[in-house]
């Protein structure tokens, strides 16, 4: 079937939802722990070592969720690594985050030689677009489990944060830890969860690179989504739901400059490919204003401090 | 395997005292030739990714396996070394620790400048670089470069996807315009057009040799307009491949052999055969005959080749990629005879005219041939 035009808006679509889940996963895991004061820029190593183990794991034991699973905890591992250097005195979360980058990448290069090879099973994805007979819109809407998940865990964390007691002691910490060990909080030991947690989210998003999409274990497989979630979480202003929206976007407008090659716009494709980046800043110089502060940034953010 | 050699005490303060006479002048370079000069061909690879990664370094990679296995030969490899000081180090390290006569850096960028700063140090090692950008005169000595025509495997492989093709769109994700990639898109979709005169090639550039995501992407979105071959020039097909598979369309492989990936789908592929070169160099160096300064060639030479067709490829199909296969073994085959227009549909070689596989125009390709969709502007 001639879908023609159409084409660049079916792979928008589709890639909205393709390329944006680990970023969706990436970003909900850097919200939660930038909510409680720490920022991590180690996840673009917990995402590839995500990846490696989740694809090793999936391989071993054929089953690409228990994968999922493992990555997930590799990740935390990583995450909680990281808040238990930062709960020392004097440490720096920014400097132990690139430390924990450059560990975590290279570990996961290190134990991830012998499964460049190998092709372990794909995650199965869910028909939503069998009511269509346009086979590309029903291809675009073969969708991953992951993502839904991803939705769920976006709502669900947005409205704990927001209405639960656990929410606001995390707030509380990432507003004000003078404030919060007054209220007899356990600073350290919350950020130590809210960074682990974190860690087992990015650690999920980077399984989904290796076990769905693109399907691939590769030391090549990141293209630097562990760093734009940083980004991403301050595009998304530190709101769960925010980085639904913020991911799908990037995504959608990650899939734009290969699918107009595909319907013959084939002049400018680095311009094209470098929209999400001219995206975000677009939005940010849009939106930022000196009237104004970031609204939603936790103030015991080191930057902002 | 031979027996393992002791180590006589002679040997010892041989090797000793040549190392310490040698010390003295500086060169330690010596000390590694000193130990195994006598015994094996030793050679030393080195790749610019990993070893097994379906692509560029596995095809080198099995090339080096296969004099590996040669008794009187030593092959010893590195991978990963990026196109910069490192690869200096590491050319110097596999000379001084293990010994290495022949020194193999596979990758484009690994020439200018490193190798040629490290050749002129080291006048008794020989630098063989693949790519061919060797220049007599120019160039010390002791470096020669090699590279095959694998884009006649291209033509073949464009061939079996043009025959194949229900829809007559094929597609091609392509990592970068440069002459070598678009050589391998004109002769394919050369080759598919010499069985199906109207067919087209659609053309995807990603921007560099390993992106992931956006060449699943590309595939898609590929697919979506309808395409029912592709095929791809990046550093690691396997996205590409396994993608395609997924969609359910056919493909093409390239550098190796990928049908494992695609067992429903991968028609043929264009694949490198460097086991030949290094075995063909392996035996000079152990003859002590000169090594030439330019090794290249195609299907005829034996240094590519083209992967087992897959069973769903007709018989009409296989028996014309076969006679294209018999015309380059036989040499007789010219794919760039005029008239040919590129996709703008200026005549870039007039009627009349050819450019056999040797001529050094086509080597500075900027163009894309009729019936390719795409644009080598960036």
């Amino acid at each position: 079937m001639e879908v023609g035009w159409w084409g660049v808006l079916i792979a928008v679509l589709g890639g909205a939802i393709r390329i944006g889940t680990p970023f969706l996963f990436v970003s909900l895991g850097e919200c939660l722990t930038e909510k409680s004061g720490r920022i991590n820029l180690g996840l673009e190593g917990t995402l590839v070592m995500g990846a490696m183990t989740g694809y090793a794991v999936a391989l071993h034991s054929g089953s690409p969720w228990l994968g999922v699973l493992c990555a997930g905890l590799a990740g935390m591992t990583l995450g909680a690594l990281h808040s238990w250097l930062c709960s020392f005195r004097r440490v720096n979360d920014i400097a132990v985050g690139i430390a924990m980058m450059l560990f975590g990448t290279g570990l996961a290069f290190f134990l991830g030689k012998p499964y460049i090879q190998p092709s372990a099973p794909r995650l199965p994805s869910i028909d939503l677009g069998g009511w269509s007979d346009v086979p590309q819109l029903s291809a675009a809407l073969q969708i991953n489990a992951l993502f839904l998940l991803g939705v769920i865990v976006a709502i669900a964390l947005g409205w704990m944060l927001k209405h639960t007691a656990w929410g606001l002691k995390v707030r509380v910490v990432g507003e004000s830890a003078d404030a919060a060990r007054a209220l007899g909080l356990p600073v350290d030991r919350i950020r130590i969860m809210s960074t682990a947690l974190g860690g087992f989210l990015a650690g999920i998003g980077g399984s989904y690179l290796s076990l769905y999409y693109p399907f691939n274990w590769s030391e090549g497989l990141s293209s630097g989504q562990g760093l734009m979630a940083v980004a991403l979480v301050i595009f998304a202003r530190w709101k769960p739901v925010g980085c639904l929206w913020v991911s799908l976007l990037w995504g959608g407008a990650a899939a734009l400059g290969p699918s107009l090659q595909s319907v013959g716009i084939t002049g400018g494709y680095y311009i094209f490919n470098a929209i999400p980046y001219i995206m975000t800043l677009a939005v940010m110089i849009i939106t930022c204003s000196p009237r104004r502060n970031l609204a939603g940034v936790p103030h015991e953010l080191t930057v902002t401090r | 395997m031979a027996a393992p050699r002791k180590l006589t005490r002679r040997q010892v303060l041989q090797g000793t005292a040549a190392a310490g006479a040698l010390g003295m002048l500086g060169r330690f370079d010596w000390i590694g030739q000193a130990w195994g000069a006598t015994d094996k061909v030793k050679m030393g690879f080195i790749f610019v990714g990993p070893r097994d990664d379906y692509g560029y370094n596995q095809a080198h990679f099995e090339g080096k396996s296969a004099v590996a296995k040669l008794d009187w030969a030593k092959a010893f490899d590195e991978e990963k070394v990026p196109e910069t000081i490192e690869v200096q180090k590491t050319m110097e390290s596999m000379i001084k620790l293990d010994g290495a006569q022949v020194i193999f850096p596979t990758s484009f960028g690994y020439f200018d400048p490193h190798i040629l700063k490290v050749a002129p140090q080291y006048p008794n090692i020989q630098f063989l670089h693949c790519g061919g950008l060797y220049q007599e005169g120019k160039h010390p000595k002791n470096v020669g470069s090699y590279f095959g025509y694998i884009d006649e495997s291209q033509y073949v492989a464009g061939i079996v996807a043009g025959g194949m093709s229900k829809s007559g769109k094929l597609g091609f994700v392509a990592a970068k315009p440069i002459p070598q990639v678009l050589r391998n898109i004109n002769n394919y979709m050369l080759g598919a057009r010499s069985i199906r005169p109207n067919c087209t090639t659609n053309v995807i550039f990603t921007g560099d040799w390993s992106l992931p995501v956006r060449e699943a992407e590309a595939t898609n979105s590929l697919v979506d307009q309808g395409i029912d071959v592709i095929t791809c020039h990046v550093d690691s097909p396997k996205v590409v491949i396994t993608t395609a598979e997924k969609r359910g369309i056919y493909c093409t492989g390239y550098h190796c052999n990928q049908a494992k990936l695609a067992p429903r789908g991968y028609l043929t592929g264009a694949e490198w055969n460097w086991a030949k070169v290094y075995m063909d160099y392996a035996e000079l160096i152990r003859k002590g005959q000169p090594i030439p300064h330019l090794v290249r060639g195609g299907l005829k030479e034996g240094l590519v080749k083209v992967s087992d067709y897959h069973q769903t490829v007709t018989e009409a199909v296989r028996t014309q990629a076969e006679a294209a296969k018999a015309k380059f073994m036989s040499g007789s085959m010219v794919v760039y005879k005029g008239p040919i227009k590129d996709n703008t549909g200026r005549v870039v070689i007039a009627a009349g005219k050819e450019h056999v596989q040797t001529d050094i125009w086509l080597e500075s390709m900027d163009w894309l041939v009729e019936g390719v969709i795409g644009s080598t502007k960036s």
